[in-house]
């Protein structure tokens, strides 16, 4: 960071706070909500924002009497922007709460300034295990991609799967995925007989399929980016790996709900560990479910249900502070926090900020003529094992 | 060793998809000699009027395939009449400016009217697959390809090289002046060939959702592949990036599964080879104009 960005920002911060002062005896609450609604990530953008109007819809828009009003940016997940949206927001909007960071840059990029603010950033859906400890201000609602890389490593082995070969796309989260999966899965005596990083903008995924192909493991380890899970399915299927026997295994983003029916009968079988399912069998999520699809035409995926339970941990904190937006004690207010969520109970890790959540052995199945994540194990009460190990 | 076999009629298959994509371009940039960055444009808006026919309107889709051609094509009759027409003595960097702001607009257009998330065409059963020929993996949709792209390079080269409107078109490019007096209606020409290039490149879109997948960023994600394509091949014959889609497929294709860490290089690494030793392309005419 330069001399001047850093002047800047540190004039920024000292506005910011001199201006919060006043925004206290306000009776707004504002909440900054950053998200990719445009490029690649839209979809997940366009999934969290639908969840939180659904959430406010369904709640009202005054908490202990305030009335809550949310200011959409967006950043097109490029974290250059997500800073200069967050510092805009912060100073000019005097927000009190930022929320949402599509990708890990962006919430990392926001994290400085969210300390400097003294104020809570709810991550709704980045999944690197490194983000909460950039800031003591953040809170995480989505999940960690430790949690379910490792435990989708602990099924495998402990389920017949001896081989695997790894199909995962060269970037930061792939390579977390990767990582984790490797620790558990060898740990439980699984071999790698096969790995191969894919470029993040490919094409075609033909000739990697042809290698894992060739290497005949038991299961195919994969994790790309939301959007080319499909295109890969359907040349997996294509070059018949799903008749040689050869599964697919994973954590749930490929098969992400919002994905899932574009793909196909190829999908059907494929094991994933994940947070959430459309299909998940609670009350609370059906209800969910039923509301999402009547008012936006579509079923929720996993990013949806981030935002929906990042909204309500707002609200929730903002109820126990008596509608007082002091940072420290809304993050106060949150640590520790436990609630039902449409993918079933969850809590705030007090010690890490981080969401503590069950994590479930899904398998794709046709239910009613449309494919689901049916779930058939689960695994209760998971934290980060990116920061439980240290 | 069959799996040698397997891995060279994957890179076919691709090789020959890119160059249907590409050939529009070579025929705008090569002999109509103006930079049409938004070609992809037209490739996205074959593939989703593809999609929409065979999801949504549940037409099959061999007879969607000819219509993705046909409303290509037209767009592109609609656009040259209206706007590119105007750009044609331009200089080419007004020409990159226009035509990219073009793709940019086509980019936020299909986003907003389709969505941004990737969608995928229904296949026919008979598309779906692999079968096995002597031991080696042949995937039909791909056989498809290869059989589709190979018919069309075909008659493209017999239209110029053969046909009266071939010998019109060329004459048109070498000298409009001479070619307008001996009374070639020059601009006809021109719009022709233009939305011919923007018909072949929405077939290779609708062709193409299947395996490089089909969003709103289409345009600017694949632009670099068809560039690629036209200037290894050199933008003066159709030969020229036949040949270079077939070496970039192949090459490409074989380089992910040999060399899976170098993968996305080899294209580059291919393409810096042959410019080096052929600075207009493997078929370019030295400063032609």
């Amino acid at each position: 960071m330069s001399i001047r960005s850093q002047l800047l920002l540190a004039a920024g911060s000292v506005a910011a706070m001199l201006a919060l002062a006043p925004a206290q005896a306000q009776e707004t609450v504002k909440i900054g909500l950053i998200l990719p609604m445009t490029g690649g990530q839209a979809s997940t953008g366009k999934q969290i924002d639908n969840a939180v109007k659904l959430y406010m819809q369904q709640n009202g828009d005054t908490v202990a009497g305030k009335k809550i009003e949310v200011i959409l940016k967006d950043d097109a997940a490029v974290p250059d922007n997500t800073k200069r949206l967050a510092q805009e927001l912060i100073v000019n909007d005097k927000v009190n709460f930022i929320a949402g960071f599509g990708v890990t840059p962006a919430a990392l990029a926001a994290a400085p300034l969210a300390t400097q603010a003294k104020i809570p950033e709810i991550v709704m859906a980045a999944g690197t295990s490194i983000i909460t400890e950039r800031s003591p201000y953040i809170v995480r609602t989505s999940f960690t991609l430790a949690q379910s890389s490792t435990i989708i490593g602990d099924w495998a082995a402990k389920n017949g799967i001896k081989k695997v070969a790894t199909l995962t796309s060269d970037y930061a989260p792939g390579n977390d995925a990767l990582n984790f999966f490797k620790q558990n899965f060898t740990a439980g005596g699984g071999e790698i007989v096969e790995e191969v990083k894919v470029p993040l903008q490919n094409p075609d995924f033909a000739p990697f399929l042809q290698r894992m192909k060739d290497a005949k493991p038991d299961a195919v380890f994969v994790f790309v980016p939301a959007g080319q899970g499909g295109n890969f399915m359907k040349q997996y299927a294509e070059r018949g790996l799903d008749k040689s026997g050869i599964k697919v295994i994973g954590p749930g983003d490929v098969m992400d709900d919002d994905l899932l029916n574009g793909m196909g009968d190829a999908a059907l079988g494929t094991v994933t560990a994940h947070l959430y399912s459309a299909a998940h069998p609670s009350a609370a999520n059906k209800e969910f479910v039923a509301a999402y699809k009547k008012a936006f035409g579509q079923r929720p995926g996993f990013m949806a249900v981030g935002g929906y339970d990042g909204i309500r941990l707002i609200y929730e904190a903002l109820k126990k502070t008596g509608g007082k937006t002091d940072g420290d004690a809304l993050i106060g207010a949150m640590k520790g926090a436990k609630w039902e969520s449409p993918r079933g109970p969850i809590s705030i890790d007090p010690e890490t900020r981080d969401i503590v959540q069950n994590i479930y052995i899904r398998k794709v199945e046709k239910v009613d003529g449309e494919l689901y994540n049916v779930e058939f194990a689960t695994f209760e009460a998971v934290k980060d094992s990116g920061k439980t190990k240290k | 060793m069959t799996t040698l076999f397997t891995i060279l009629f994957d890179g076919v298959a691709y090789g020959m998809l890119l160059f249907v994509l590409a050939c529009g371009l070579a025929v705008t940039l090569g002999l109509m000699n103006f930079v049409n960055l938004a070609h992809g444009a037209f490739a996205m808006a074959g593939g989703y009027i593809c999609a929409v026919l065979v999801n949504n309107q549940g037409w099959p889709f061999f007879s969607a395939l000819p219509l993705a051609f046909v409303s290509s094509a037209l767009i592109g009759v609609a656009l040259e009449r209206t706007l590119y027409r105007h750009l044609y003595t331009r200089s080419h960097l007004d020409q990159v400016l226009f035509t990219i702001g073009l793709t940019f607009m086509s980019v936020a257009a299909v986003d907003y009217i389709m969505g941004s998330s990737r969608i995928f065409i229904k296949l026919p059963a008979a598309l779906e697959g692999q079968f096995d020929f002597f031991g080696v993996g042949i995937g039909r949709y791909r056989l498809m390809i290869i059989v589709i792209c190979g018919l069309l390079t075909v008659a493209l080269q017999l239209i110029l090289a053969k046909t009266r409107f071939g010998s019109r078109l060329r004459a048109a490019v070498d000298d409009p002046r001479a070619a307008s007096g001996l009374g070639i209606n020059v601009p006809q020409v021109f719009a022709f060939t233009f939305a011919f290039g923007c018909g072949l490149a929405g077939l290779g879109g609708a062709l193409s959702a299947e395996i490089l997948g089909l969003d709103p960023y289409f345009p600017l994600k694949f632009m670099i592949y068809f560039l690629i394509v036209v200037t290894v091949g050199g933008s003066s014959s159709i030969t020229g990036p036949f040949l270079a889609s077939l070496l970039l497929g192949i090459g490409d294709v074989a380089g992910k599964y040999y060399v899976p860490k170098m993968g996305p290089f080899v294209i580059y690494t291919i393409m810096i080879v042959i410019l080096i030793w052929r600075p207009n392309g493997l078929f370019g005419r030295a400063a032609a104009r």
